[in-house]
């Protein structure tokens, strides 16, 4: 009970000190519809359910690592982090608190092309619940990568920076804009390291139905993700954090 | 009953060793001083002791619990005020008490009644509802006292709770450790200002590159570099002609009259003042203030660290602390 109240207000801090703050508000809204309005203008003739899977997952991808790791990072320099490291809670409770506001705003900010495309396409035939836990599921693997990155970085600066650093590359390796079949062979193996790929994947199959590998895969590979990256963000944690 | 007990703790960062094989025990209710400049290892010490960092080699006991095995079960008995103020500057001071109580478990209803409480204790009643960013040096200070405060702990460490605060602030804070104290909190306080530690700690540890050069108590430790007592009578008028009488009169002692109307009498035994008055007064001699003559904190620190604390801190020197 101790350690949920400690969650629970973590949260409830996080989310109203950080991502309900109007620019952070306007983030939300205007990154993801920025992309959907670029790749419109792009291929005016493409259709809106082709781009869905990659905008909803650009948006979670962005959502997330920026506001996870520059939250952190914010904190920590002004070391009021200090406070959640000497609090009697479990690291894990800890973590899992820091990435819970960060998961739910990269879900608001990856249904705000959803809703969008809702007004243009008919939508449906997309199993809403197997969507949801898709995004979640995508969420949670790239709010830990920006843990990651956090437990990386002194300054937000150095944050940004390193979250760079891995997003752009990976967009470009999960699949979203080359085909996997068409990436270099010695990359393949990397794409099919990397969580968006099979987060990509299963957002295709649920919206257009043309998915390349099977969605049972794609979700247990996420799950698989998440798990990995969690274990290391808490042994990263208590290898830089608590000296 | 010793509520912190540190036996044989080093931290080494490298090839620097910032704390050196130290050791010492506090007592419940006690307010122990840790004392040094600069770069000393207060700051690497008090880190090991609340969780934040692992010890290289010793043994670390807070409340009867093993810091090192039991890290989360330790930091709940304990209070933290670090030598920075380090709450949330985008929250009022209301609202960081009540975060700070919920990471303890505290129920919303026992929180807020507490937040209130503090706030009246600390004079930030009027303050409660301001962003903690608008707060002065003094009331930032006071706040995260409160916050370390939220939840009763039995230990409160306090990493240089004064330092950068006006003069008033620094009183309350003070005059605060002194009441938890009585209260039977036990405090355990570093600082690099000397008389701060003469007025409120029980015992006191100076440490300098990272030993602990000296320990015990105000008196135990003014005697570790004086064995002699002294008095300075100042009298009404010339009293140098009885100096060579009162040394006789009185075996053991030396006597020094000077011509500014004073006497300092040293003795390696406690000089008895009345006998002392009694012959000053049967010859004559108004005596208007007898004063014991001790050596301050600061000269003992001196002695024994060999630093002069008169030269100011070279600017930097308290991140090389940390």
């Amino acid at each position: 009970m101790k350690g949920w109240i400690a969650f629970w207000n973590i949260l409830k801090k996080d989310i109203r000190n950080y991502y309900l703050k109007p620019p952070n508000i306007s983030w939300g809204i205007i990154f993801p519809l920025s992309w959907t309005l670029m790749q419109l203008i792009r291929s005016p003739d493409g259709s809106i359910q082709d781009l869905l899977p990659g905008l909803i997952s650009m948006s979670v991808l962005f959502g997330t690592t920026s506001m996870l790791a520059v939250t952190i990072t914010f904190e920590r320099s002004g070391r009021s982090f200090e406070r959640l490291l000497l609090a009697p809670i479990g690291l894990s409770t800890m973590v899992l608190a820091k990435i819970a506001g960060t998961i739910l705003f990269g879900m608001f900010n990856a249904f705000v092309p959803v809703i969008l495309a809702a007004f243009l396409v008919d939508l449906h035939a997309v199993n809403w619940g197997a969507l949801l836990l898709a995004v979640l599921l995508i969420a949670v693997t790239s709010a830990l990568m920006g843990l990651l990155v956090a437990v990386s970085a002194e300054q937000v600066f150095e944050a940004q920076t390193l979250s760079n650093f891995f997003r752009f590359p990976m967009l470009f390796l999960c699949g979203l804009f080359i085909p996997l079949a068409r990436l270099p062979v010695f990359l393949r193996p990397v794409s099919y390291c990397l969580p968006l790929t099979y987060g990509t994947d299963v957002l295709r199959g649920l919206i257009t139905g043309s998915s390349t590998l099977s969605p049972a895969l794609c979700y247990g590979m996420l799950l698989l993700s998440a798990i990995a990256l969690f274990t290391i963000s808490r042994h990263m944690i208590r290898r830089n954090w608590i000296l | 009953m010793n509520m912190i007990s540190v036996s044989r703790l080093t931290k080494t960062y490298g090839d620097l060793t910032a704390v050196d094989d130290i050791s010492f025990q506090v007592e419940k209710g006690e307010i122990y001083g840790f004392l040094g400049p600069n770069g000393a290892g207060k700051t690497s010490t008090i880190n090991m002791m609340i969780g934040l960092s692992r010890p290289s080699a010793g043994e670390i006991e807070v409340a009867g619990i093993d810091v090192r095995r039991r890290t989360k079960k330790a930091q709940a008995g304990m209070g933290i005020v670090p030598d920075e103020s380090n709450l949330y500057n985008e929250m009022d001071g209301f609202d960081n008490l009540c975060f700070c109580a919920s990471l303890y478990g505290m129920r919303r209803e026992e929180r807020e009644a507490k937040a209130r409480r503090l706030l009246t204790l600390f004079r930030l009643d009027d303050a409660g509802r301001r962003p903690f960013k608008a707060y002065s040096r003094g009331m930032r200070r006071r706040l995260t006292i409160a916050a370390a405060l939220i939840h009763s702990p039995q230990v409160l460490f306090l990493d240089e709770p004064t330092t950068g605060i006006d003069v008033e602030s620094s009183r309350q804070i003070r005059d605060l450790i002194v009441e938890l104290k009585q209260q039977g909190t036990t405090i355990f306080l570093t600082t690099h200002y000397i008389e701060e530690a003469e007025r409120i700690c029980d015992r006191i540890a100076f440490i300098a590159g990272g030993r602990i050069v000296a320990a015990g108590s105000l008196p135990e430790l003014m005697d570790s570099v004086s064995r002699q007592h002294a008095i300075r009578f100042i009298t009404a008028g010339n009293s140098t002609v009885h100096a060579a009488e009162l040394e006789s009169r009185f075996a053991g002692s030396e006597v020094r009259a000077q011509a500014d109307r004073t006497i300092v009498m040293t003795s390696r035994q406690r000089i008895p003042l009345f006998p002392v008055m009694e012959f000053l007064h049967n010859r004559g001699v108004e005596v208007l203030e007898a004063r014991e003559l001790r050596p301050s904190l600061e000269d003992v620190f001196v002695r024994l660290t060999g630093i002069d604390t008169s030269v100011p801190a070279k600017p930097g020197q308290k991140e090389a602390d940390q």
